[in-house]
């Protein structure tokens, strides 16, 4: 049951993360993007990181994504014309992805050695426990994000208010 | 193992059915209001004062022509109100209606799904009904579609972010996710519900969490994305058919979704106001008896001829649910469901009363409502009653 909701839910990650480049239509990718956070968010669940997915639909899915569809709209963004596809790019780029996902794989095998990953297994995965371990353990790399994430807000002011003038 | 799955098939079954009779009778109780807040009837002459005229709209919605305009996107456009609704309805899976129950021996939570993250649950699926209509307002290939559809991301965006930090403070005091022990954590009486509950009573975020309520559900006085007399009708301008009735319900059904997170967040959900041993089981009798009566005395004076017949007979159904009320066997989940949909019940009466009375807002005034408003009192609320709980914990 469990391999195949995490088999039906990889596959429509990875389909729809293909789609996301292979689609003309900005808002088709974009919509194929929300596809891949919400089925991103179903395997967080699946491993039992609840509050994590939660978090990945509210924010991603229902925010970013929403913004990105609005910014799309707005411009009235039409569908991109295809143009300049070199045949190298195909027969180089064709082996060397194979050889990428080997090379993935291997690392993968080499730094998890003999772990076994199954349903619901991570523990810790509650809102209580992620908030435990944000202002805690990794107290200091959460409010340097806090405050790189704050310099960019300011960056993006700052910019907008030239453009203005 | 299995009498779970058999009573969660029929909970669902259940649930399902009441939550779609109820969308459309919400719609004729909103024209009856409003109707009545304009002197006038309101729908009177399908059935008994109106109450078939539901069945005659489903009936005309169904066999109306189903137009899909040209140059649409037409994959985007054919899923945009079925992805409005699913995500409308999906929340109705946590909310929990009463306490957990015994049935025939089997014992059951009267709540499809007890979710521990059920708050971020409902938060997530309502943030991504914004796709519904943003998506339709674009794939219709019309511009005022477009600019609806524009609006209302722009507007549901805004509006998450105070609704979410008014949803935050509640839970501060309370110190759960789950929807159920929440409502377990506000129960004694209404001095404990979080509305009132101290260290501080969130009297300012359940106002807030009402507002952005409001805007979220795209309802008057924030309706700028169906604004008739600039948008023709918004995002679903191309629409007809089953179609524009999928929007029509996810609309109503954001409403009972809001109204319940309101109920459950704020207002103790299906708790009593005051304990059962000193008589709050007796105000559902006493409430549908004076209806009773009143329905009587008033077919014994009927103001139209054919309320000779009609109101009567609501004044012996009345009477007959008073006397339900008080049977011992249904009262342990009659009367949490009866506090449930009472507060349920007046925040969308609010809700319709306030689309009788105000007026819609203009642009410009909408988006600095919540940023330079909403949001910072929002802030400044979760600041206060973060401060407050850590000091009295």
């Amino acid at each position: 049951m469990d391999v195949i909701l995490f088999l039906i839910f990889a596959i429509i990650a990875v389909v729809g993360a293909i789609n996301v480049v292979v689609q003309s239509h900005p808002i088709s990718s974009a919509i194929s993007l929300v596809g891949v956070m919400g089925s991103l968010a179903v395997l967080y669940l699946l491993l039992g990181a609840e509050f994590l997915a939660a978090a990945q639909v509210i924010v991603y899915a229902g925010a970013i994504m929403v913004l990105f569809v609005f910014v799309i709209m707005l411009l009235n963004a039409g569908a991109e014309v295809r143009k300049g596809q070199s045949s190298i790019a195909l027969f180089l780029g064709g082996p060397l992805l194979v050889a990428l996902l080997i090379l993935l794989a291997w690392f993968v095998q080499q730094l998890f050695p003999g772990v076994m990953v199954y349903f619901g297994g991570f523990r810790g995965g509650s809102a209580q426990d992620v908030g435990r371990a944000l202002f805690t353990t990794y107290l200091l790399p959460f409010e340097v994000t806090s405050i790189l994430i704050l310099i960019a807000i300011l960056g993006a002011i700052v910019l907008a208010r030239k453009e203005m003038d | 193992m299995d009498s779970f799955i058999v009573i969660s098939l029929i909970k669902v079954v259940v649930v399902f059915a009441v939550l779609l009779t109820i969308l459309a009778y919400l719609q004729w109780v909103e024209r009856k209001v409003i109707a009545h807040i304009q002197v006038r009837p309101g729908p009177y002459r399908v059935g008994p004062h109106g109450l078939l005229q539901p069945l005659a709209d489903v009936i005309k919605l169904i066999t109306k022509e189903d137009l899909v305009p040209p140059h649409a996107s037409k994959p985007l456009y054919l899923a945009a109100p079925f992805l409005a609704m699913t995500m409308a309805l999906m929340s109705i899976a946590v909310i929990p209606f009463g306490p957990i129950i015994h049935v025939a021996g089997y014992q059951t939570a009267m709540q499809l799904a007890d979710l521990n993250i059920g708050v971020l649950f409902v938060l997530a699926i309502s943030s991504m009904g914004v796709y519904g209509i943003a998506l339709a307002g674009w794939s219709s290939n019309n511009k005022y579609s477009l600019l609806g559809g524009l609006r209302s991301s722009a507007q549901m965006i805004s509006y998450e972010l105070p609704l979410s930090l008014a949803i935050a403070a509640p839970l501060l005091i309370s110190n759960t996710l789950s929807l159920r022990e929440l409502v377990e954590k506000q129960s004694g009486g209404f001095w404990h519900w979080n509305v009132l509950h101290g260290p501080f009573p969130q009297i300012v975020s359940f106002v807030v969490f009402l507002i952005a309520g409001f805007a979220e559900t795209n309802r008057v006085p924030f309706d700028l994305p169906e604004a008739e007399n600039e948008l023709v009708a918004g995002f679903h301008t191309e629409y007809s058919s089953m179609k524009f009735a999928s929007f029509f319900m996810a609309e109503y059904a954001n409403m009972i979704t809001v109204s319940c997170m309101a109920t459950l967040l704020f207002l103790g959900g299906w708790v009593a106001p005051w304990p059962a041993e000193y008589g709050s089981r007796f105000v559902p009798v006493v409430i549908f008896a004076l209806a009773a009566v009143a329905a009587l005395y008033h077919g014994m004076n009927p103001a139209r001829r054919r309320d000779q017949m009609s109101l009567p007979v609501f004044g012996i159904l009345f009477f007959l649910i008073a006397a339900l009320f008080l049977l011992p066997v249904v009262q342990e989940w009659l009367l949490p469901l009866f506090w449930f949909c009472a507060k349920t019940g007046a925040i969308l009466f609010g809700f319709i009363w306030i689309r009788g009375t105000l007026p819609r807002f203009r642009y410009d005034q909408l988006m600095g409502f919540t940023w330079k408003f909403l949001f910072p009192v929002a802030v400044l609320n979760l600041l206060v009653t973060g401060l407050l709980v850590a000091l009295v914990s």
